[in-house]
């Protein structure tokens, strides 16, 4: 995984409470085989018109944000569904950083397997960003996960906090299955401990059964 | 619990591990790439569901991202030794569904599934919680998940049910006063006479729809209704093993004197059938309510997410919810399609039919085994009579990703657990309600007080 260490790039601003992420990638395209091409239809019915016409109304297709690389978001970002198809259309299209006063919880989760910092700051901090980034154009920001910072270019500085294992997981672009196979024979001295099996007690019309 | 250490968070292992064709093949392909195998096929189910069609399955499957889906899961299945119950089995079903019918979920239990509404399983008293692929991922390479400790919610519900108001009425109520992101970082506890007093099938629709109000997981002790649900399914051990099991998961509750972190309290005598209006699951009225003026919110942002809502639900503020027309009706989903949800919509309709400007009304069972029994008792055929179609078991029009989708600009009566913008169908509007408010809107062709018809004999 691609490690997050410090980034410094444009703001685009989603000004919306309860962004759900059926709402980042609509159901249709969740029939994929793989993680990737999912920037393409991020905010799909948001973002075209029928047609797949761009919708010049929605703040994805104004032109002052192409190339943003930080999402402003409002409260309960990415509640809904658990499909990880949004944190993987998130990046696909570009984003490195969330900034949001409060995500749902499996979204959140779902951001560091994908190197995506979900920052939070305060519901004010947050509004102050949105009028910058509104009434600014090229309004930027710069992230730095070490020290758990974001300035702008007037020296405002935000603080936000992280758990510190999280951040170690972001900072060091972790793949956590190796890390817990590291405790593989913890594991095994659970299952000896504690033996768990499914066992079938009536005939049950199942495939691939060993 | 298998490895803790302090400031981290644990690695829990996972009793059952829950599987779909639309959340898997990515994981499947990241084990493979990394030369990793399925630590534990035997705790591990697959099914078909998300994609699958409602009707007649002999025919060939025309949508072709989700055949490669199907045959995705069939392949990660067979190469990996993982139970897979596909579209043709005759328990296949929805993934919350077929886990409590077919005893694969017990009590105290872990289960995780790359699916939200895995908060279903909970009402079995397990701690079951929705997980994204990689985690999926990582369960089936370690069979363990990384957890931290969550924060604790109470939900305690009091009194008794008046006739006509169910669990859809109680969970949409509760989401409606702790909002949608009320729960966030916590595990729900119901209990409560009201809690106590519901079937299986009704504690699984008010587990279900937890997640809707932002919590991971919500749980209910189990007791002697569990047990007597549980008995005699086909996972679930018998005779004198399944004694020894009961009394071990007697013990699975929380102290008398237990402190969580939060608490909310819900009084179930004072409820009336609930109805959504907007495009969220906390954004509800009962059935004698009116549609709210985005100017009775004093938070700017309420006020512009209630403006938004009406908008795209075409919605004028005051209008009273029984004057709301509507033109499709769905009665199914992981939350409504249990045999408790048919049998009372059936003997709403018995007899009658659906209104003429009705243009579809949906039952889809949520499993096959269901639907057998459901015919059994001859449901269908009250149904199909009321003019209703009886469809075959699956997700369906609560996330159309197979042919069910709902038209745009359609307005539904729906029995699903989201009415977010867009997820039966682009422009599409749903609105959340009871099995039997869902029936009762199917017959007037409006939202109509499900009290107004005979519900004296509908638990």
């Amino acid at each position: 995984m691609q490690p997050f260490t410090t980034h410094t790039g444009l703001v685009m601003p989603l000004d919306r409470v309860n962004v759900d992420t059926d709402q980042m990638v609509p159901k249709q395209f969740l029939k994929s085989l793989t993680r990737e091409g999912f920037g393409r239809i991020l905010f799909y019915d948001w973002r075209y018109l029928p047609g797949e016409k761009p919708n010049p109304g929605f703040v994805l297709n104004f032109p002052r944000y192409k190339g943003a690389s930080i999402l402003l978001a409002r409260t309960n970002f990415g509640c809904g569904s658990s499909r990880e198809h949004a944190p993987w259309g998130v990046k696909d299209y570009g984003f490195r950083a969330i900034i949001a006063p409060s995500y749902a919880d499996i979204f959140y989760n779902n951001c560091f397997k994908n190197g995506i910092l979900p920052a939070i700051l305060t519901e004010a901090e947050v509004d102050r960003l949105f009028q910058h980034t509104e009434s600014e154009q090229g309004y930027s920001l710069s992230i730095d996960l070490p020290t758990q910072t974001i300035k702008d270019t007037y020296g405002h500085v935000y603080n936000f906090d992280i758990a510190p294992s999280r951040k170690e997981v972001l900072l060091k672009g972790l793949d956590d299955i190796a890390a817990s196979l590291l405790h593989a024979s913890e594991i095994a001295d659970y299952e000896k401990s504690h033996p768990a099996t499914a066992t079938m007690f009536d005939p049950v019309d199942i495939k691939n059964y060993r | 619990m298998v490895h803790e250490e302090p400031n981290k968070p644990s690695l829990i292992y996972i009793d059952r591990h829950l599987v779909h064709e639309g959340t898997s093949p990515q994981a499947f392909a990241g084990l493979k790439a990394e030369g990793r195998k399925v630590r534990r096929p035997d705790l591990t189910f697959a099914v078909m569901d998300h994609s699958v069609s409602t009707t007649d399955r002999t025919l060939p499957i025309l949508d072709n991202d989700a055949k490669l889906q199907f045959d995705a899961l069939e392949r990660n299945c067979r190469e990996t030794g993982v139970r897979l119950f596909d579209m043709n089995s005759k328990h296949q079903g929805i993934v919350h569904i077929i886990g409590p019918e077919l005893g694969i979920t017990q009590p105290g239990q872990t289960i995780v599934c790359g699916d939200s509404h895995t908060s279903t399983h909970g009402a079995c008293g397990t701690l079951a919680f929705g997980i994204g692929t990689s985690e999926v991922e990582h369960v089936l390479a370690t069979q363990c998940l990384v957890q931290s400790k969550s924060k604790t919610l109470h939900i305690l519900v009091h009194g008794k049910r008046p006739k006509g108001v169910t669990a859809k009425d109680i969970i949409l109520a509760i989401i409606g006063k702790m909002g949608i992101s009320g729960g966030n970082a916590q595990v729900a506890e119901y209990g409560g006479e009201a809690i106590r007093a519901l079937s299986m099938d009704g504690r699984m629709t008010v587990c279900n729809m937890t997640i809707e109000g932002g919590a991971r997981a919500g749980m209910i002790a189990p007791d002697d209704t569990t047990f007597a649900y549980l008995e005699g399914r086909a996972f679930v051990p018998r005779g004198k093993d399944f004694q020894t099991a009961v009394e071990r998961w007697k013990l699975l509750k929380s102290d008398d004197d237990a402190k969580f972190d939060a608490t909310i309290e819900l009084h179930a005598d004072q409820l009336a059938p609930q109805v959504t209006w907007g495009t969220n699951p906390g954004m509800v009225t009962s059935i004698n309510g009116r549609v709210p003026d985005p100017h009775d919110f004093r938070d700017l942002n309420d006020q512009k997410a209630t403006e938004s809502a009406l908008k795209y639900m075409g919605l004028k503020p005051g209008t009273p919810i029984v004057d709301i027309s509507v033109d499709r009706v769905f009665i199914g989903s992981c939350t409504n399609s249990r045999l408790d949800d048919l049998r009372a919509a059936a003997h709403l309709i018995a007899g009658k039919h659906v209104a003429k400007n009705i243009k579809q009304a949906l039952i889809v069972p949520g499993s096959r085994g269901i639907k057998a029994q459901a015919e059994k008792e001859g449901l269908d055929k009250i149904f199909t009579d009321a003019g209703f179609e009886w469809r075959d078991a699956g997700c369906s029009m609560c996330i159309g990703m197979n042919a069910d989708v709902l038209p745009p600009h359609e307005r539904s009566a729906s029995t699903s657990n989201r009415n977010f913008e867009g997820r039966q169908g682009r422009d599409s509007r749903t609105h959340l309600v009871s099995p039997v408010m869902a029936a009762a809107a199917a017959l007037a062709g409006h939202f109509v007080d499900v009290r107004d018809f005979d519900v004296a004999h509908i638990e």
